[in-house]
């Protein structure tokens, strides 16, 4: 069954992008090569979908990292209330992606959605009512804010974990020989994060690229594919057009390019620490 | 650190905490307002009026009790089967040798880097030639395909750290590796299998793309569709979608809340993301 469902189909994608695909079933589905392939790279949209992609791992992926870390620090150094905290900011990660979706596609509707209220009638920070959801690069943003706001929870945990394993001794050593709470963080937390570090850029990499519900949900890519990302645009060529072959050739793009990053990072956050 | 800092750090981790609520709050709040279009949307934080009315309505219309019924049935059938298969396979893994081991395992670790959504295209291709597409059980199929590689993974680390000596003993007594499966690796793997399981049944409760791309036939939709396919049919309706929403969340959360001090540590040696 595994084998049938998720390693067959990834030998089955490959052989799938470099045909013609047919959906009808008996009729034949010529070998093309590297046709559809070379149809993406001159296709206008597949690049704005791969901006589009790029940017948002560019944005969350660095936002959750930070915040994350941030909040975790913050969490490691308290003992009344952490866990009530710690639940507080996980809730939005076991939240389903559908439901936030629509949460904030209301929050950031046109007219007198909560974000125009408070950020104009309340705060007077904007002249006047945004249409966020139909402008390209505020419907960008707002779908970066939810990844990074949905995000935060999890890197938090995997960071408090980390956290957790440092020996306290190590710390109150450096303190004693003069160390400065900045000294110590840069030298002893930070290199001592790296697996954590590691381990939660990958994921998250593999997860920006992976972007494809809130985008669907909250734009559809739209205006005129101008918010499209990578697995929208592949899921509109396969379910809609039904070119299953072109929508083969994107996804298997877009794992190289996943594949090729997560062995960059690998490489360079698996050096020793500089001494 | 001084009592003022200390007081600093309380003060920014519960904004913090406050901007991570506020969305999912703001949900709260529409849906327990008595009926509100999206143009007169609520700007406060805070119900004007308390009714129940929208969860009621929600509940009771639109096959909602059906398609949360599927919900649970796919997604109490994929935690069984899967955490079951996967235990059973990481178990074989942590302490059996046998020819092509490494190369099973190798496939088990590449599709864990794989993208899951990359695998639609020919996963809906098998998936019709077999004849499961529009079908709960297809749905159960690629569940439990998807989470079985995660799982094995992280069953096979729990289980390569338990001392080997309680199964040598049972070997010993005349047991076979069935029974030191059944009554040694599993009691003590219980801590793993449940965080497996509880996010096995997150995964397959809370997911779309696949339901939406192999379900084309209403009766058969589960939550996640049905929420998503109510909003764009109702434009409007926000406090119903939204109580709707809460429904489908809340027995989740609350399971998370609830066991979490037994999960966290799980979820954080292992690293699950929802």
């Amino acid at each position: 069954m595994f084998l049938a469902f998720n390693t067959y189909p990834l030998v089955k994608a490959l052989d799938i992008s470099v045909r013609d695909w047919s959906v009808l079933p008996d009729a034949p589905s010529p070998f093309v090569g590297i046709k559809h392939y070379r149809e993406a790279l001159e296709d206008p949209i597949f690049w704005v979908a791969l901006r589009n992609t790029g940017l948002y791992a560019l944005v969350t992926v660095p936002g959750q990292v930070a915040l994350g870390l941030l909040v975790a620090l913050g969490l490691n150094q308290i003992t009344r209330l952490r866990t009530l905290l710690r639940t507080l900011y996980y809730l939005p990660v076991v939240t389903s992606w559908v439901v936030v979706s629509l949460v904030f596609k209301f929050i950031f509707a046109g007219d007198a959605g909560l974000a125009n209220v408070l950020l104009r009638d309340r705060l007077g920070v904007i002249p006047e009512y945004v249409s966020w959801l139909t402008q390209p690069v505020t419907a960008l943003l707002v779908v970066m804010l939810l990844g990074t706001w949905k995000g935060i929870g999890w890197t938090m945990i995997i960071f408090l974990a980390g956290l957790q394993g440092i020996p306290h001794e190590l710390l109150e050593a450096a303190a004693l020989d003069g160390a400065g709470r900045w000294q110590r963080f840069r030298h002893i937390t930070l290199p001592l994060l790296r697996p954590a570090t590691l381990f939660v850029l990958v994921m998250l990499l593999i997860g920006a690229f992976n972007v494809f519900i809130s985008i669907y949900l909250l734009t559809g890519g739209k205006p005129l594919h101008q918010t499209e990302v990578l697995l929208t645009y592949m899921y509109q060529q396969a379910f809609d057009f039904l070119e299953f072959s072109y929508g083969a050739a994107i996804s298997y793009m877009l794992a190289a390019i996943v594949f090729a990053l997560s062995l960059v990072q690998l490489r360079v956050l698996r050096r020793p620490a500089l001494a | 650190m001084s009592a003022l800092e200390r007081l600093l750090l309380y003060a920014a981790l519960g904004v913090g905490a406050g901007l991570a609520v506020i969305p999912l709050w703001y949900m709260v709040t529409v849906a327990l307002q008595p009926k509100i279009f999206i143009l007169e949307a609520p700007s406060s934080l805070l119900p004007s009026a308390i009714t129940l009315d929208n969860f009621v309505k929600a509940w009771t219309e639109n096959d909602f009790q059906r398609y949360f019924i599927n919900s649970l049935v796919v997604a109490l059938a994929t935690t069984a089967l899967s955490t079951a298969l996967s235990a059973m396979a990481a178990y074989g893994f942590a302490r059996y040798r046998f020819r092509g081991k490494e190369i099973l395992f190798g496939v088990v670790l590449v599709s864990l880097m794989v993208p899951a959504i990359m695998l639609i295209i020919p996963q809906f291709i098998v998936a019709k030639s077999l004849g499961t597409l529009n079908s709960l059980q297809g749905l159960v199929v690629v569940y439990v395909a998807l989470s079985f590689a995660l799982n094995t993974f992280l069953l096979r680390g729990f289980m390569e750290e338990l001392p080997r000596e309680l199964e040598e003993a049972i070997f010993v007594d005349g047991g076979t590796p069935l029974t030191a499966f059944r009554h040694v690796v599993l009691p003590l793997a219980q801590p793993a299998l449940a965080t497996v399981a509880v996010f096995t049944f997150l995964f397959s409760w809370d997911e779309f793309t696949w339901a939406l791309t192999s379900l084309n036939r209403q009766e058969l939709r589960t939550l996640p569709i049905a929420i998503a396919t109510f909003q764009s049919a109702h434009q409007t309706e926000w406090s119903l979608v939204f109580a709707a929403s809460l429904i489908a969340v809340v027995p989740v959360i609350a399971a998370f809340v609830l066991g979490q001090r037994f999960f966290i540590r799980g979820l954080a040696s292992s690293g699950v993301k929802g």
